[in-house]
Order: C-alpha cells, then sequence, then structure tokens
C-alpha cells in the first residue's frame, strides 16, 4: 500500500494540516522560560498528549467500525496516519531534552521527557477508552432507532 | 513570520509525513509488523538530523528560515509521536510488556542519542 501514490497524496495533504497547526500553536504560544535560564517546551507537550488522546479515539473507533478498507482506510491515512501524525513529533522531543540536559536542567529535562512518553500512554488509553465508549453509543442508539421503526 | 515561509513550512511538513509512510511501508514489508520497526527507526532517524539542523543552525550555518522548514516542517512531518504512543499502548494490551517499555522507553533513549550525536556533529562542523 505505500506504493499507492493516492495514500502518499493523502498523507502529504493530512501531513500539512497537521504540521501547519503545529507550527502555529508553537507561534502562538512560545516555550516558558525557566529561572534556571533552560526553556520548557510545554506547547510541545501538550500538541503530543493532544495528539496522541485524538488518534487512540481515531483508530479505536475506526477499528470497531469495521474492516481497514475504502473510506474507513482513506480515514486512517488522511486524519491517523497524516495529520496526527504530523500534528504530534518526535525529534523535537528528543533534541529540546538534548538542549536542556545540555544546559544543565537534568532533572527538567527527564521530567519532560519520561513525562512525555508516560502521560502520552495514559492519553492513547483514554483516547482508546473514549472510542470504544463513542462506538458502543452510536451503535446502541442504531440499535434503538431500528427498534423504533418496527 | 511571513505568509510564505509558513506555508514552506507546512508542506515540508507534509512531505515528511508522506516520507514517513513510505518509509515505514518498506521496514513493515522487509521485518514484519510483529514489533513496529519503522516508526522506532523514523523517530531516531529524524532526531539525529533535527540534532543536526540545531547544531548547524547555532553556528549559523544554516539560515533560520531553512532551520525552521527542515526542523519544525520536514523534520516534525516526519517524525511522529502519536502512532508511536499508540503502538505501545497496542503492545501492552496484547500483553506484551517488554515490548510494550523497548517501544516506549527504549525508542525514548535511542531517539535522545541520536539528537545529542546529531547536534555535536553539528556544532562540529561549525
Amino acid at each position: 500500500m505505500h506504493l499507492r501514490w493516492r495514500y502518499l497524496g493523502l498523507v502529504f495533504l493530512g501531513g500539512t494540516v497537521g504540521t501547519a497547526l503545529r507550527a502555529a500553536l508553537e507561534l502562538a504560544l512560545p516555550p516558558v522560560d525557566l529561572a534556571s535560564g533552560s526553556r520548557l517546551p510545554l506547547t510541545t507537550l501538550g500538541i503530543n498528549l493532544l495528539g496522541a488522546l485524538l488518534l487512540g479515539l481515531l483508530l479505536e473507533a475506526l477499528g470497531r467500525g469495521g474492516l481497514d478498507a475504502d473510506g474507513r482506510r482513506t480515514a486512517r491515512v488522511l486524519l491517523g496516519t497524516g495529520l496526527l501524525g504530523a500534528f504530534t513529533t518526535y525529534s523535537a522531543l528528543a533534541t529540546d531534552s538534548v538542549v536542556l540536559l545540555q544546559g544543565g536542567a537534568v532533572g527538567v529535562a527527564l521530567a519532560y521527557m519520561v513525562g512525555t512518553v508516560l502521560f502520552g500512554g495514559l492519553a492513547t488509553w483514554l483516547g482508546i477508552v473514549i472510542g470504544t465508549a463513542l462506538y458502543r453509543g452510536r451503535n446502541a442508539g442504531d440499535a434503538s432507532a431500528a427498534g423504533e421503526q418496527r | 513570520m511571513s505568509p510564505l515561509l509558513f506555508l514552506a513550512i507546512a508542506t515540508a511538513g507534509g512531505a515528511g509525513a508522506a516520507a514517513r509512510l513510505y518509509l515505514d511501508g518498506v521496514v513493515c514489508s522487509r521485518l514484519g509488523g510483529a514489533f513496529p520497526f519503522g516508526t522506532t527507526i523514523i523517530n531516531v532517524s529524524g532526531s539525529l538530523l533535527l540534532g543536526l539542523v540545531t547544531g548547524l543552525a547555532m553556528h549559523h550555518l544554516l539560515a533560520p528560515e531553512w532551520s525552521l522548514v527542515l526542523g519544525v516542517g520536514l523534520l516534525g512531518g516526519y517524525t511522529t509521536f502519536s502512532t508511536a504512543s499508540f503502538e505501545t499502548v497496542r503492545l501492552a494490551q496484547a500483553h506484551r510488556y517488554l515490548a510494550a517499555v523497548v517501544n516506549g522507553m527504549g525508542m525514548l533513549v535511542a531517539s535522545v542519542v541520536a539528537a545529542a550525536l546529531g547536534l555535536w556533529a553539528g556544532l562540529g562542523l561549525g
């Protein structure tokens, strides 16, 4: 599937929008200056946690909806791999951590690194739980609507 | 920031995301999908390159505009946190706890070491 131009185009489109959203947020909310002179990238942290939650929600809802084909696959590639994939970032997490370490803010760097990964996992899990609940809610709604029609 | 620079950053991110899809597909077809090697390779290589870009920018060997297009755009869109986190949670849900820890913490340590090497190389070139 990776050789299909259609999916590369979808990911390019979603990735462009995701990167634009990330860049706009980073511009609007610059890193927080710490007393030690280091800069804590709280905006990147927020972006990564929000994106992790939304990806968990999206993939769980799509996965429960049926096979990964047609519209569901288009949504997964455009919104998941493209938009949320590019909205969140790992290279900035790694590089900002190194800059914090280099500046002597070891405790802050370790908290930022481990905190992102742990709370990111929690956010993903929360997204999956919400995705499951939404899917069940929608299905229950469909079932009762179908019942009323009978 | 000029609208043109913002647009360049965004489209560079789109190109990075497309490169991620392509590389992940190649890695998955070679190594199989049992462990998410693709995302690990992407995030570690992207961190190395962002370290390099940051080092070069610190020494003014790279114009600030280029460091934004390459760093925030291309490499920001190429690497991803959400997919990495999702794959870690999926491994844990499958009771593959060691694989989950390796994917979560191993990728973090490897990416930070790679970014440090990139930064060191970038500063060394200056």
